[in-house]
């Protein structure tokens, strides 16, 4: 008979719960500390979402690169031939922020049914709610790194060589993972809650899409642009794709997605700590 | 030692998406006791109601009582799905549960693959749970089906690759609600074996049932639930004689 891990240990782990004094810091940090420790389940898990999706398809989530890649060719010829544009300076553009905003309105989008659809495994079995919000992030990262070959490849194409400065983009991405995770936490709950605020978030993220430079470059708005650090979406954006590019954003948009990603990280986390307990009865 | 302890342990469960008007309109028609609005005026099911108990070491505990009696959602609380919303609860020991045998199953996954995300789930590393999949593997029987995606199992070979996945494990608390196994003869009388082996080793055993049969030949005490409150509890033959 196969043992548990937990059996080695010497006394046994004890489960106390007192609604007098809920302890709610010290349960989330636990639920965080286990769920990170438990890493190899929303691996397993994301995997498993993936070849889901992709099931019986000859090709499988490679589609995903290729069907990117047509978009980008057809907006390339498009724009070349319709609007007569220079394609050398945009296309690259185009390419690293179109890629970037996918992963971010799919992320959003998935973050909202994170708790929803675990309904089952969270009403049978004691898990670390952490464990879904990465299973959920994790499968968007794979689905992300199908896509980022094409950047590369536009850049071949198009001789962008942003240089060392492109190691920038390393930090940029660990403040948009950490906010993925605040958002996947934060959207998980309130969307388990109330079940209008997905659609909601839906139709906000589509707003998001037009004000903010994703197909637009930030120069059209001339002297205007320095009000763009006041869209967070631009400046977790800007803070991977300026250095990507070959135009590190500024101190001040640095600043911006720090302190995002602090506010993100703070109010995910209170929320966390006073709802927890509720997640199970939500779902 | 592994123990449970309970005081006034109480859930609720709000009911959110129901249409709490209707069911206000009901409330006022008819009065349901377990049903109320609480302050903010949500429409709320008490489930628990006040239990408290306390399991030491060597008891075996049957729950019983009627359809909706809370039986279910002690034993959820008891695994920690359910955070209580009064009292206190305390649980002492490594809590195995076998509520519902097929939680976190993936239809589309090969019957091996779900073994090692189960060992995964209770939070074994790879190597202990492929372990995991040769033995459960073994015991279900399933054979070159193990590496076949569950969507094509027949409802008895789910069963049993569910039973052989649940039972895997040595915990000193072991909650079970009831079940039927649906394999055939041959491997019933196998799984009733190893059943058998699972409760005698556990230090404590919980099991909510309506199979008078089996809460005779297993347990020792008996706790009887109404509307989520306790209305006896004691050895068995009392608390059934009551009922």
């Amino acid at each position: 008979m196969l043992l548990s891990p937990l059996d080695a240990v010497a006394p046994p782990p004890a489960v106390i719960s007192d609604s007098a004094a809920p302890r709610r810091v010290g349960r989330a940090l636990d639920d965080l500390a286990l769920g990170f420790r438990r890493w190899r389940l929303p691996v397993a898990l994301a995997q498993l979402d993936i070849r889901n999706r992709y099931r019986g398809s000859v090709l499988g989530p490679m589609w995903l690169t290729l069907s990117t890649a047509v978009t980008f060719i057809a907006l390339g010829f498009l724009y070349a031939t319709l609007f007569k544009m220079d394609l050398h300076d945009y296309l690259p553009f185009l390419v690293v922020s179109l890629i970037l905003w996918n992963v971010f309105a799919q992320l959003i989008t998935e973050a909202c049914a994170s708790l929803t659809v675990a309904e089952g495994i969270i009403r049978q079995l004691p898990l670390p709610f952490t464990v879904h919000a990465l299973r959920c992030l994790m499968r968007n990262a794979v689905i992300a790194a199908h896509n980022l070959p094409l950047i590369l490849v536009v850049f071949v194409i198009f001789g962008v060589n942003p240089g060392w400065g492109a190691l920038l983009a390393i930090p940029g991405m660990l403040l948009f993972v950490l906010n993925g995770f605040a958002a996947v936490m934060f959207l998980g709950m309130l969307c388990a809650r109330f079940r209008d605020i997905g659609p909601i978030v839906g139709t906000v993220t589509q707003l998001a899409f037009f004000i903010s430079p994703v197909i637009w470059k930030p120069e059209l708005l001339l002297e205007r642009q320095v009000w763009l650090v006041l869209n967070p979406v631009y400046d977790l954006m800007e803070v991977v794709r300026g250095p990507l590019l070959g135009q590190p954003p500024g101190l001040l948009i640095w600043a911006a997605a720090v302190g995002i990603t602090v506010v993100a990280c703070g109010l995910s986390f209170a929320f966390f700590v006073r709802f927890r307990g509720r997640i199970a009865f939500w779902v | 030692m592994p123990h449970i302890l309970a005081e006034r342990l109480s859930i609720a469960f709000p009911l959110y998406h129901v249409g709490a008007r209707s069911l206000k309109k009901r409330l006022i028609a008819s009065t349901i006791p377990r049903l109320r609005t609480d302050s903010s005026n949500r429409v709320v099911v008490a489930a628990l109601n006040e239990l408290s108990f306390e399991i030491r070491s060597g008891e075996r505990v049957a729950l019983v009582g009627h359809n909706g009696a809370g039986k279910t959602t002690l034993l959820r609380t008891l695994a920690g799905v359910y955070e209580p919303v009064g009292g206190r609860l305390e649980v002492v020991g490594q809590i195995g549960s076998l509520i519902d045998p097929s939680a976190g199953m993936d239809v589309d996954a090969t019957g091996r693959e779900n073994i090692v995300l189960r060992g995964l789930f209770r939070g074994l590393d790879q190597q202990q749970s492929e372990a995991m999949a040769e033995e459960a593997g073994a015991f279900s029987g399933l054979g070159e089906f193990l590496d076949v995606p569950m969507r094509t199992y027949s409802a008895g070979m789910q069963v049993r690759l569910s039973f052989a996945i649940a039972t895997l494990m040595q915990p000193d608390v072991l909650l079970m609600d009831e079940w039927f196994s649906a394999g055939d003869a041959d491997f019933m009388a196998r799984a009733q074996q190893r059943l058998e082996a699972l409760v005698q080793k556990a230090e404590i055993l919980v099991l909510a049932s309506h199979n008078m049969t089996a809460v005779r030949a297993w347990c020792t005490r008996a706790i009887r639930l109404e509307g989520g409150r306790i209305v006896a509890d004691g050895p068995v033959e009392q608390v059934l004689a009551g009922m």
